[in-house]
């Protein structure tokens, strides 16, 4: 076990270094730490079947920012969830490090949109909840909550419940129970999105030094287009119904990325052109749902 | 403030004063409504030791009211304990296991109309007199309010903290234990302080049948004799105590719920 993680981390560092310079290197498949291949996912009795997700192909990195993109109804929180282990796939391959998902796990961290906090502990229990359960002596589970408050800025919120907290608070609290089980992947459904626009910048730029500082694997679902160009070190589109992967598109520009630069507005266009197509299906599709019988 | 506690006093004033009145004029007999004055006077002298009372403890022995305060305390303590304590693990089974809820709904749905009042005969065949039929009467008064608000409450647990849950590592029993009770609480404590209400209830009417002590006995005891004054005097006395109660486990609810956004103040 201890070799292995080390070789995880040297694996890590080679692969971000890749990704400073704005470049991805064609895979091995050692490098691959999420693969999916051929995933389906239906929904509902036979007859009324939804077909949320259809022949999914795509392999992740180490050390990769992946962000799903799409519009409503188009699988990406689906897709997410199937990586989390909460919904598996009705078919294919879905693998972390070469083992096939079977069900929830703390190697695969999640951070939900509605923050999903336990409101009955403080924000230091529920950041030792996952510690607590692995069974950590507490002196340890201590330093590591003290740690990570610190990290994310929640020092003096420490006995808080979380009903004292605003959204953006409670979304640092969410990450940093998530990074207490020091997890290599991270799953995030839409974690900013009821945040408002300052406050989302804030933990946006947060979240990218905690990517590069611990090297974690994001895979970041997100209908803003912006949100996944300023984040993401590679872009995967998804069609409406059945999500298929439209576009799979590598983010080469260099960390921190300025919105306003005229690069990074080119690619946002190029995004919106796809994304748009999809939300039309999507819009008509809720106009007009009965004509399809 | 003082214009707030004027407002607030003037009705149960002008109510005494008028009863006063009528009963100093005789317009009612005392055996039918005795007068407040009266009333009052037989209250302490109900709460004042019997014998001459060496010290406080002596005091608390030899008080009629409070010894009965004591005696209905106790059964509604036991009879509570033991009616929660069986319905709350069963609250949580029934509402996480759907096969154990198919089981058991139907002669829970079936036994939960009848009042605990109704079980007087077979609880006095059962157990004799005593306090054994007072706490069992009392315990199925307490059983089916926290029953029913359990379930509700583990059903209305929401699935995004058992997911968040799972994906931290919990195992079942870490969710049952740190998820599903601690989220099931604002249900299950609204179903204990009815619970509670029931039990005080069922506790007057059992002492009126089956024992001779408590505040229910003594007030069907003071009636016997005619003393309106003590029955009132003893009526008080258990609203004082009823009072004293949903006080108590209002604080207490505040105190375990004050994460819960419900209890903003």
């Amino acid at each position: 076990m201890p070799s292995h993680f080390t070789e995880e981390i040297m694996l890590s560092s080679v692969n971000s270094a890749a990704h400073a310079v704005g470049n991805i290197n064609p895979a091995s498949d050692a490098d691959v730490h999420i693969h999916v291949k051929q995933v389906d996912k239906v929904f509902g009795k036979r007859g009324a079947e939804v077909v949320a997700l259809k022949g999914i192909d795509l392999d992740i990195r180490q050390g990769e920012f992946v962000c799903l993109l799409g519009p409503s109804g188009c699988g990406k929180s689906t897709l997410l969830n199937a990586m989390a282990g909460f919904s598996l796939p009705s078919a294919g391959k879905l693998e972390v490090d070469g083992k096939p998902v079977s069900g929830p796990g703390p190697d695969r961290g999640m951070v939900f949109q509605e923050y999903a906090l336990f409101p009955w502990m403080t924000v230091e229990r529920n950041v030792a909840f996952g510690l607590e359960i692995r069974g950590e002596p507490p002196a340890q589970i201590d330093g590591t909550v003290s740690m990570l408050l610190d990290l994310l800025g929640l020092k003096e919120f420490r006995k808080r419940f979380p009903k004292d907290l605003s959204g953006g608070m409670r979304q640092r609290v969410a990450i940093a129970r998530v990074l207490a089980l020091d997890p290599p992947i991270m799953l995030m459904d839409e974690p900013f999105g009821a945040l408002d626009a300052l406050t989302r910048r804030s933990l946006q730029d947060e979240l990218l030094r905690i990517w590069k500082q611990m090297n974690k694997t994001i895979v970041f679902v997100t209908h803003s287009i912006e949100e996944a160009v300023y984040l993401g070190s590679r872009v995967v589109v998804l069609t409406y119904r059945p999500g298929t992967i439209k576009q799979d598109l590598p983010i080469d520009l260099p960390y921190p990325r300025d919105s306003n630069a005229p690069e990074f507005n080119v690619i946002k266009k190029n995004l919106a052109t796809l994304v748009h197509a999809e939300h039309e299906r999507f819009a008509n599709d809720e106009r007009g749902g009965l004509t399809l019988d | 403030m003082l214009a707030r506690l004027f407002r607030n006093l003037a009705v149960p004033v002008i109510v005494l004063l008028l009863w006063q009145l009528l009963s100093n004029a005789h317009v009612v007999r005392p055996e039918i409504l005795p007068s407040p004055t009266a009333i009052a006077a037989r209250w302490i002298e109900y709460l004042l030791p019997q014998e001459p009372a060496a010290g406080f403890l002596d005091w608390l022995q030899s008080s009629e009211l409070l010894s009965d305060l004591f005696a209905s305390l106790r059964r509604v303590v036991l009879g509570f304990g033991l009616g929660a304590g069986l319905a709350l693990p069963l609250g949580l089974l029934m509402g996480t296991d759907k096969r154990v809820e198919a089981l058991l709904d139907p002669i829970f749905q079936f036994l939960r109309p009848i009042p605990p009042i109704a079980y007087i005969p077979l609880a006095i065949l059962w157990f004799g007199l005593g306090d054994p039929p007072a706490v069992f009467l009392i315990s199925i008064g307490a059983f089916f309010p926290v029953l029913i608000n359990t379930i509700a409450g583990v059903r209305s647990v929401d699935s995004i903290y058992v997911r968040a849950a799972l994906n931290l590592g919990a195992d079942r029993m870490t969710l049952f234990r740190r998820v599903i009770l601690p989220a099931a609480t604002p249900y299950i404590l609204t179903g204990a302080r009815i619970g509670i209400g029931t039990a005080f209830i069922v506790v007057i009417v059992a002492e009126m049948i089956a024992v001779n002590s408590g505040l229910g006995y003594r007030i069907l005891e003071a009636r016997e004799y005619l003393w309106s004054d003590k029955v009132i005097a003893g009526m008080i006395t258990i609203g004082l105590l009823g009072l004293a109660i949903d006080v108590g486990v209002n604080r207490l609810n505040g105190y375990l719920l004050r994460w819960h956004r419900g209890l903003e103040h």
